[in-house]
């Protein structure tokens, strides 16, 4: 029971400490309010700058340019990289999700076309799994394939695509089963996104920025030798990408959650509020101490969740208390904020009378989509009632 | 980094769990309760068997030296059993001897908790209650105290009570002259509370007072402690009910309204303890954030104790609302342990002070 860092795990973190201090970009902050079409463009060299100082895919394994890194150097390294409030990686979802999945499930063909350029950022890939009938219940997606010689012939419509105006590729969930049970008919096809009959449209979200789009695919033709993971096994493939789905980011939010109460806190030292200074407001007082505790919890909560995964191997149901924690109290500290602000915790990016360069009211909006994506706050607590606490399925 | 229980951890926690299953079953609570004072003898000397009341004091003592962190494990189990009698009690008043005591006084007081051969307590809270020991109004008169301290849990069963004065920390021993101690009916059945009035009772100056603060700390986390057991309790008491109770043809807790609700309490529940494990880490440690982490564990686990109960009642139904089930003994527990040592609003605002007031302006 020892939660100090390991002298090898120091020396990680210091390595690559000292490495971001060096090449983190010094005009980050010019570009980060910029529209995310511009500054992609930013977050790609950022990206070949990572690939070059042997920091991109930490944790593929070295046969593919990775480093092997274990959990806890998974996590140092977002930890360090908000620390360093380092711009966003271009190709982030090839490095965390598609890139494992193609070494795990992938053809020898499919590894040696693709991971080196999902490395270094050549090639930019998303994920086609949510579709407007098949959000929380992915199984009951619709877009099929069907076989046709030596090609899969694709028909349907993604949404919620992250990146996917900008995608070279995408690792696509389809039906190829409609005879069998809902999730034993599906397959993965890696799709490339220049394949004519696809059309990828912009989708806003309510703060204003276009990270998703929809994307319509209309008798695209894809090889069969694209197929990943096996005919028929799309649904373990799926769970597999998934599940790569970071359990180590989560230490990245608690990062910038952390630093965002410091700033409110920072705030409350000179804001006015009924007559004298915000943290010398009784209610304020305990609104700002309330945050402090619960993002310090958090930091103490994943730790010991990493520790867990690190001893078992297993990532297991608690990644959702985790997942619960982050984004449920990242609506309460954005409220928090806004109570501090007071009106100008409203104000848009780049209004001169703005705080923070109108971080605040971006931030807010953006946190009511927290509970929604991977997985709601509702299917969190599903997964806990079904598989942690063994109640019956309520569905 | 490895916050894992290793495994000399593991079983003195899976041993303590089966100690109070065997010898302090729910229905040996219920017994107690309706006792004066809740406190069994035998249970005190098959305890100190085992070796727990010395857990974390110095083997000089007649301890095992251990840290703190064994002693909120031992606590959780105690918890989890809602221990009925002055383990607590006598706990926290020994860190209070164990920071604030010279080696003569840790003899004379110490000692013989560690042998299991006497029983203490903390004195703190006043006619106006307050946890901050600023705040306390008696004070010694020729080393004599006269006043009176409120809520002060196993008074009756205590050989010596320490108290927090104004101008100190004392220890008054049992059958002292001019000490009375008079029940108060409180709402944990099972650790009863007294009033105790000192008229020029004598009393023994502790030489370091300036070690209060950390015993206080130490005592926070204790009650944290005690509270992840007795929320795991409901918890699995609750879950086992949803299981089993149909309604509309089917389990309740295939109903989502239920099986959220025992999601949020297990949520509550680790989260906890994590809290307490930290806490009791950076304590044992003395870590820069110790102060600061037990505070934050305690506004943590009181609210979450409270929240926790409240959802294992709504989730029995009508049942839960019965002296008949063991629902409220676990109840009261956490009631009283939420504000043991302070409640959510007082560490917060501890927190405030050491953490808000300190910080630079944007």
């Amino acid at each position: 029971m020892d939660l100090n860092l390991t002298p090898e795990e120091q020396q990680f973190r210091d390595e690559f400490r000292a490495w971001l201090e060096a090449n983190v970009p010094k005009d980050w902050p010019e570009h980060r309010n910029e529209p995310l079409q511009t500054r992609f463009d930013y977050m790609r060299e950022w990206q070949v700058k990572l690939f070059e100082g042997g920091w991109a895919g930490l944790n593929w394994p070295k046969e593919y340019g990775g480093r092997g890194a274990n959990l806890m150097q998974q996590v140092i390294f977002w930890q360090e990289m908000a620390r360093a409030d380092a711009p966003p990686i271009a190709g982030d979802m090839g490095l965390g999700m598609i890139g494992p999945t193609i070494i795990h499930f992938g053809s020898d063909e499919q590894k040696k076309q693709h991971l080196q350029k999902i490395l270094r950022g050549d090639t930019i890939w998303s994920q086609g799994f949510s579709e407007p009938d098949a959000g929380s219940d992915l199984a009951n997606l619709k877009c099929e394939a069907r076989l046709e010689g030596d090609h899969y012939i694709v028909n349907g419509q993604k949404v919620w695509t992250s990146f996917g105006w900008v995608a070279d590729w995408c690792e696509l969930l389809v039906r190829t089963d409609k005879t069998v049970a809902k999730h034993k008919g599906l397959s993965c096809l890696l799709v490339d996104m220049k394949s004519p009959g696809v059309e990828v449209r912009p989708l806003k979200m309510m703060n204003g920025e276009t990270e998703f789009s929809e994307m319509f695919f209309t008798d695209v033709k894809v090889p069969v030798a694209n197929l990943i993971g096996g005919a028929g096994n799309g649904w373990n493939v799926a769970i597999g990408t998934l599940m790569h789905e970071r359990a180590s980011l989560c230490a990245f939010f608690q990062v910038v959650y952390k630093r965002m109460t410091d700033q409110i806190i920072a705030h409350s030292r000179y804001i006015m509020r009924n007559g004298c200074m915000a943290s010398q407001d009784p209610v304020m007082r305990q609104k700002l101490a309330q945050c402090y505790a619960e993002v310090e919890l958090m930091r103490w909560s994943q730790a010991r969740n990493f520790s867990q995964m690190m001893a078992t191997g297993v990532p297991g149901p608690d990644g959702s208390i985790q997942k619960l924690f982050w984004s449920e109290y990242n609506q309460r500290l954005q409220q928090v904020a806004q109570e501090l602000l007071g009106p100008y915790g409203q104000l848009g990016e780049n209004e001169p009378y703005a705080l923070d360069q109108g971080m605040w009211s971006r931030e807010y909006m953006r946190s009511r989509g927290h509970t929604i994506e991977a997985g709601t706050s509702e299917i969190q607590r599903n997964i806990i009632g079904a598989y942690v606490l063994g109640l019956p399925k309520s569905y | 980094m490895e916050f894992v229980l290793d495994g000399s951890q593991r079983s003195l926690k899976e041993d303590a769990r089966k100690f109070f299953a065997r010898n302090c079953p729910i229905e040996e609570v219920r017994r107690l309760t309706e006792t004066a004072d809740a406190y069994d003898a035998d249970l005190w000397a098959k305890m100190a068997d085992q070796g727990y009341m010395g857990l974390i004091f110095p083997e000089e003592c007649g301890g095992l030296g251990l840290s703190i962190f064994e002693l909120i494990l031992i606590l959780e189990e105690s918890g989890r059993a809602v221990l009925p009698g002055p383990f607590f009690s006598t706990m926290i008043a020994g860190a209070a001897l164990d920071a604030c005591g010279n080696d003569e006084q840790k003899r004379k007081y110490l000692e013989p908790i560690c042998m299991g051969e006497a029983r203490s307590t903390l004195a703190v809270l006043e006619a106006v209650p307050s946890w901050k020991p600023k705040d306390a109004t008696l004070a010694a008169v020729d080393g004599k105290l006269t006043g009176e301290k409120l809520f002060v849990t196993d008074a009756a069963v205590a050989d010596s009570i320490v108290v927090v004065a104004k101008d100190g920390v004392y220890v008054v021993e049992a059958g002292a002259p001019g000490l009375t101690i008079v029940p108060m009916l409180g709402i944990d059945l099972a650790r009863k509370i007294y009033a105790v009035k000192f008229d020029n009772t004598p009393a023994e100056k502790l030489a370091s007072p300036e070690g209060l603060v950390r015993a206080l700390e130490i005592a926070s986390v204790a009650a944290v402690g005690e509270l992840v057991g007795c929320m795991q309790a409901m918890l699995d008491i609750t879950v086992e009910y949803a299981k089993e109770r149909k309604q509309y043809g089917k389990p309740i807790g295939s109903f989502q309204a239920v099986q959220h609700q025992c999601a949020d309490s297990y949520f509550e529940t680790e989260s906890s303890r994590s809290a307490a494990y930290y806490a009791a880490w950076a304590l044992g440690e003395k870590t820069e954030d110790a102060s600061v982490a037990s505070s934050i564990a305690k506004v943590y686990a009181s609210d979450a104790g409270r929240t926790v109960g409240n959802r294992s009642i709504q989730c029995h139904g009508g049942i839960g609302f019965t002296w008949e089930s063991d629902l409220h003994l676990y109840y009261r527990r956490a009631k009283a342990l939420e504000t043991m040592m302070g409640d959510a609003t007082f560490h917060r605002e501890r927190i405030a002070c050491m953490v808000i007031d300190k910080a630079p302006a944007a």
